[in-house]
This record gives structure tokens, C-alpha cells and sequence, in this order.
């Protein structure tokens, strides 16, 4: 028996006996992925509200922090009275 | 907005109808092969192509021209292999139905050889799609087949390691040890 053959047996021997499909296979297919897209949607939605809130904190912060400004100094007294 | 969403959902919900209508079937006939449960008694092969249909809707708006039922089949295979991994070999073991005609084999040469003789796919794509070389994928399939066609318990590889009559079982009763 050389590999075409025994390549075809096996196939014939693969295609026996469909198993009957349920009907309510689709209903639930669709319930599920319907499940999977909402969950998707939310997780999307919230990483964007997350991220929105992250940019605004920065934003108030920096503003009220004043980051770039040099800070006054700590080692020389200011001048005063010459 | 809201119409254009409503509209392409229900384009959605139709043509994957007319996917299912189509290809259930057949993805049905893998996944209880995949599983090797009885044509008529098959839970885990329902369950597991529910999830791949799933997934497949899931990302259908995303497909972009691809063929669903590579994807559905892909997502079945992998599932598969992830499932086999986790749950056959430890105690909680799913005996193989012997209605099915690959009781015989393991999971992984079951997977095998659906996908190459089955499914028709590639060698090299069910390589890739496994993460195994080639020349495995080649050899496992090989096997597979001998031991389908011959299910002889000699032949098979799986029967060396499985306990045989041991050899002192035949030996004539009357003569002295």
C-alpha cells in the first residue's frame, strides 16, 4: 500500500458517520460572541476613560505644580537692605 | 452612528448565519473527531466548536477578506491543543469513545492527522499553527495513519509502553521453578 492509498483509506475512514448538528448551536454562537464584543467594548472603554483621566491629572498637576520653573534657591538668603 | 452600528450588526448577524448554515457541519465532524467522542454523544466537540463560532463572530467585522472558517478552524485547533494540554493528562482524563475511530490515537496525533488528512491543510501550515517542526508534524501524521489502518494492538506504539501478558503468565504450570 504505497501513501496515496493509504492516504485515501484514511480519509474514507475520516468521513464516516457525520455527527448531526444542534439546532440551537447558533443561537448560542451568536450569544456568546455577542457576550465577547460587549466585554471587548467595555474593556476598550474603559482603558480610553482611563487614559483621559490620566492626561487631565497630569495636565492639573503640572499646571498648579509649575515643574519647569526653577525653584527658588535654599542655600543663599535673599538680599535685603543694601 | 447608531444606525451605521445597527446596520452593520445585522449584516453581521446574516452572513454569519449563512457561514454556520454552511460550515457547521463540517466544523462539527472535525471537533468530535478532535475529541473522539461518539457522532451521537458528543459535548465536549458542541462546546468546543460553540467557542470557536464565537470567537469567530466576534471578529468578524474584523476579517477584511479573510476566510471565517480558517479562522474557525484555527481558533478550534489551538483551543484543542490548549484543552488537551490542560486536561488529558492528569486524573481527570476523558477516555476516548471507542465508537470513534481514532479512540486509538493521543490527542496530539488525533490533531495531526485531522488537519493534514481531514482539513487538508498543509503540512507546513499545521506545522506553524502547532509550533512543531515539520519533519514531526510529517512523522506524527505517519504514525497516526499506520495505526488507524492497522489498529492491530502489536503495531500500534502505544501498546509498548502499555502493560503486556507478562512473560512468565505462559509458562507451563508443571515445571519447577
Amino acid at each position: 500500500m504505497n501513501r496515496p492509498q493509504r492516504e485515501a483509506a484514511v480519509r474514507r475512514i475520516l468521513e464516516r458517520a457525520p455527527a448531526p448538528v444542534p439546532p440551537d448551536l447558533y443561537g448560542e454562537a451568536v450569544r456568546r460572541g455577542d457576550r465577547m464584543l460587549r466585554r471587548r467594548r467595555l474593556a476598550r472603554r474603559l482603558w480610553w476613560l482611563l487614559l483621559c483621566a490620566a492626561a487631565v491629572a497630569f495636565t492639573v498637576w503640572a499646571v498648579t505644580a509649575r515643574p519647569w520653573v526653577e525653584p527658588p534657591s535654599q542655600t543663599t538668603p535673599p538680599i535685603t537692605g543694601w | 452612528m447608531r444606525d451605521r452600528q445597527a446596520s452593520r450588526a445585522a449584516r453581521r448577524a446574516r452572513e454569519f448565519e449563512a457561514f454556520v448554515a454552511g460550515a457547521a457541519g463540517r466544523l462539527l465532524h472535525t471537533a468530535t473527531l478532535l475529541t473522539a467522542e461518539a457522532p451521537d454523544a458528543n459535548p465536549r466537540a458542541r462546546r468546543l466548536l460553540t467557542l470557536a463560532l464565537a470567537h469567530t463572530y466576534a471578529g468578524w467585522d474584523r476579517l477584511h477578506g479573510e476566510d471565517p472558517y480558517e479562522c474557525a478552524r484555527q481558533y478550534l485547533a489551538t483551543r484543542f491543543q490548549h484543552g488537551a494540554w490542560h486536561h488529558y493528562g492528569a486524573v481527570g482524563r476523558a477516555r476516548p469513545d471507542p465508537r470513534s475511530p481514532l479512540a486509538a490515537l493521543s490527542p496530539q496525533e488525533r490533531l495531526i492527522l485531522v488537519l493534514r488528512m481531514y482539513e487538508g491543510v498543509a503540512e507546513e501550515q499545521a506545522a506553524a499553527l502547532l509550533g512543531l517542526p515539520v519533519e514531526r508534524v510529517h512523522s506524527i501524521c505517519d504514525r497516526a495513519t499506520a495505526t488507524v489502518l492497522h489498529p492491530a494492538p502489536a503495531t500500534t506504539p502505544r501498546a509498548v509502553g502499555t502493560r503486556a501478558v507478562p512473560s512468565w503468565a505462559s509458562r507451563p504450570a508443571g515445571r519447577p521453578r
